[in-house]
């Protein structure tokens, strides 16, 4: 047992004493909490609106009036001929362009909206949101409401992706190359002729992960409550034991890619290509799943942080019992037993 | 004396044995399965509604919503908290609540509520799904209110605050829409040219930055500090392959995006090369310099991993740069993967010439010879 918590100590020198690296480990969670918190949304704003009108009567002016007020829109230029808003699009100054008929007051014809549509997605939100300001549908026939997230904020769907991507880069990518770096040094083989079991010198690698990828956790928790603002509503406990299943499961995918990769950069690169990547497209994390074609529905089910990223919501967010997340416990835990299994089986007592 | 050492840069690429293969899968990848990906676009959402009328008015307006293509009609549940609990499983993203008496409050010209839940944690999703759904409603009740006006032989005025509409069905109908370089609302055409950043990124940027730390590793560049080598053939050489290989990848990528998705640049393809040599020059230099001052590949990895996330992040690659508050809009005019994300899209997809994006041409250039002179500069051969 001494032996094993003398290695741990070691390695957790080793980490600590690369000052760079812990820099840019404790930097990450904090700058893309507040990127993602503060910089990165969807929201419609600013949109630079050219309004073409050839008589400016009563109604048409009531109809700018309100679209300028609106917070969605902002009116550049009033002009009179449709060519001149097309042109003032097509050289980057405008967004979109509202033409207002001549006979818009007495409503015998009506609205043409010209729309930028490089970006297809905020193009039909433009749309939409102006479409709405216009015909001011009456107010009080609908009543929406924003369940879990009023004000919704984008940081609400960002944080448990975040976690996700970090605990999974951390824990696999880290641990990984710790293990390969070894090999490649030549020092792995004096470990495993030392008295010590291999397998333990290899749990001691990934400990002070453990507890590296704990704290990192309570970080950004604390960071998506404090500074965010993103309610903690589900209970701590199972937040906390869903997030324990899944960095164990990041620990043995690291031991697996350590296991099969003789250099640095192949741990590298396979970390980074094979997990980050189909992590970062493929979980939900960014692009929501429903909206993919079927084949990659299918890819994503196999992708372990789909799941966390998926209870996470449900627990933090929504803050649901732990029943809701049974399912995604269940696939968690599986996953956990397979890669631990596969990782176990593939490791090799002896340098090839 | 350069031509030498560029050799054997091809010649040490090609003999390690996962390089070539990545050089070639990884674009092909991005190209064939990140346009699928990326589909921000709001689809197939869920909906439960609860019909406390039970009308031929509300049952109308069931029918609509089951019918309409946008959302995907989970069933009619019995109360809103038997419909919640379905949100809560996220079985359901919405629930239309129609209230007691809603079609008799309409004969009578009064406004009845209905409830729209729908679940925000993703925020766009949610607000999206609302307004389209409240669409729906609105478009039900116009047609009821004319239907019922046919029938009573007068016309509803409405007093809303708004005197502009007079008839909302009129204009409705007479409302179009006309969507400039992108008729079909095709993603991908607007998420192609970005990917070209994130493999540029990705082959000029990370792989010169890891082959030189590692280098530093194995120590073997201390034996080409001690020879003849100068500064400025050593750096060249070894950013050069890598710009090969990244013009190599780019005509690879438009070749896909021609074949498997029939999409070509509307613009000159020249401008698009020259937009991605000097993302390249950018990218070249950058890991340079942090290799320089990185001591062991870990270290290069996470910091260039650090600077390059919040440069995509920022850039408008993915989201728009409008909608970003002003403090951090500021920062998308030092960040080049902004300018090359802006000019690549209006050459590629609104056909703009040099003439559209000069500013952002030079803003790349002069970006690019900072951090050129930075990285050669920083770049000692005796430490």
């Amino acid at each position: 047992m001494k032996q094993f918590i003398s290695f741990v100590i070691k390695e957790a020198k080793h980490i600590l004493r690369d000052k760079r690296t812990m820099l840019m480990l404790f930097g990450m969670p904090l700058v893309m909490m507040l990127l993602f918190g503060f910089a990165i949304t969807n929201d419609v704003k600013n949109v630079r609106t050219v309004v073409v009108t050839a008589n400016s009567d009563y109604q048409t002016q009531q109809a700018v009036e309100r679209l300028s007020q609106s917070e969605y829109f902002t009116i550049v230029r009033t002009v009179a001929m449709p060519q001149e808003a097309e042109r003032i699009i097509r050289n980057q100054k405008a967004d979109m362009a509202i033409i207002f008929a001549k006979d818009f007051a007495s409503s015998k014809s009506g609205l043409q909206f010209i729309v930028d549509a490089a970006d297809p997605n905020m193009a039909q939100q433009w749309t939409t949101y102006a479409s709405q300001v216009l015909m001011n549908p009456a107010a009080g026939l609908i009543n929406s409401k924003m369940l879990y997230n009023p004000q919704m904020k984008s940081a609400y769907n960002f944080v448990p992706a975040i976690m996700g991507m970090l605990l999974m880069l951390i824990c696999a990518l880290m641990t990984s190359i710790s293990i390969v770096r070894e090999k490649e040094r030549g020092t792995m083989e004096v470990l495993l002729v030392s008295p010590t079991r291999p397998l333990m010198i290899i749990v001691a690698k990934a400990v002070p992960y453990l507890a590296l990828a704990f704290t990192i956790l309570t970080i950004i928790l604390l960071m998506a409550r404090f500074v965010l603002g993103v309610p903690l509503q589900g209970s701590v406990f199972w937040i906390y034991f869903t997030s324990t299943i899944y960095i164990l499961l990041a620990l043995s995918l690291g031991l697996l890619v350590s296991n099969i990769a003789k250099t640095q950069l192949v741990a590298l690169l396979v970390c980074a290509m094979v997990l980050l990547m189909p992590i970062i497209m493929l979980s939900g994390m960014i692009f929501p799943i429903e909206s993919m074609p079927r084949i990659l529905q299918w890819v994503s089910v196999i992708i372990p942080p789909r799941y966390y990223i998926s209870a996470m919501r449900k627990l933090m967010v929504m803050g649901v019992g732990v029943e809701q997340v049974f399912f995604e416990l269940t696939m968690l835990t599986a996953m956990l037993a397979v890669l631990l299994a596969l990782s176990l089986k593939t490791f090799k007592t002896r340098l090839e | 004396m350069i031509r030498y050492l560029i050799q054997k840069e091809f010649l040490q690429i090609r003999r390690n044995a996962f390089l070539p293969r990545l050089i070639v899968v990884f674009p092909i990848v991005i190209m064939c399965v990140m346009p699928w990906v990326m589909q921000m676009e709001v689809k197939n959402i869920v909906v439960d509604v609860v019909d406390l009328d039970r009308s031929t008015q509300s049952q109308r307006l069931v029918h609509d919503i089951e019918h309409n293509n946008y959302f995907i009609f989970h069933g009619q549940k019995d109360s809103y908290a038997e419909a919640l609990q379905d949100i809560e499983h996220t079985d359901a993203d919405v629930v239309l609540v129609i209230p007691q008496d809603y079609a008799k409050d309409l004969t009578l010209g009064r406004q009845p509520q209905v409830l729209i839940a729908a679940n925000a944690v993703n925020g766009t999703k949610g607000s999206m799904g609302a307004a389209y759904l409240s669409q729906i409603v609105t478009a039900n009740r116009w047609s009821s209110e004319s239907h019922q006006a046919g029938l009573n032989g007068r016309v509803a005025t409405e007093v809303d605050e708004v005197n502009a509409n007079p008839n909302m069905s009129a204009i409705q109908s007479k409302l179009s829409t006309l969507y400039l370089y992108n008729k079909h609302l095709n993603y991908k055409l607007f998420m192609i040219p970005a990917l070209f950043a994130i493999v540029m990124m990705l082959m000029t940027g990370f792989l010169p930055a890891l082959n030189i730390v590692g280098e530093k590793e194995s120590g073997t560049i201390e034996q080409i500090n001690v020879t003849p080598v100068s500064k400025w053939s050593f750096i060249l050489a070894k950013l050069i392959p890598y710009w090969i290989i990244a013009l190599f990848v780019i005509t690879v990528c438009l070749l896909l995006a021609w074949l498997v998705y029939g999409i070509t640049p509307a613009g000159p393809l020249w401008l698009i090369y020259l937009l991605a040599m000097l993302l390249a020059l950018f990218f070249s230099s950058f890991g340079l310099i942090i290799s320089n001052y990185s001591d062991t590949m870990q270290q290069a990895v996470f910091v260039m991993w650090f600077f390059v996330v919040i440069l995509l992040l920022l850039s408008g690659l993915f989201t728009p740069t409008r909608s970003m508050p002003s403090w951090s809009y500021l920062t998308t005019y030092i960040n080049p993967v902004s300018y090359f994300v802006e000019s690549v899209r209006t050459v590629f997809i609104r056909g703009g010439t040099l003439l559209h994006i000069w500013h952002q041409v030079l803003a790349l250039f002069v970006i690019g010879i900072i951090m050129a002179s930075w990285a050669v500069l920083s770049y000692k051969k005796n430490n």
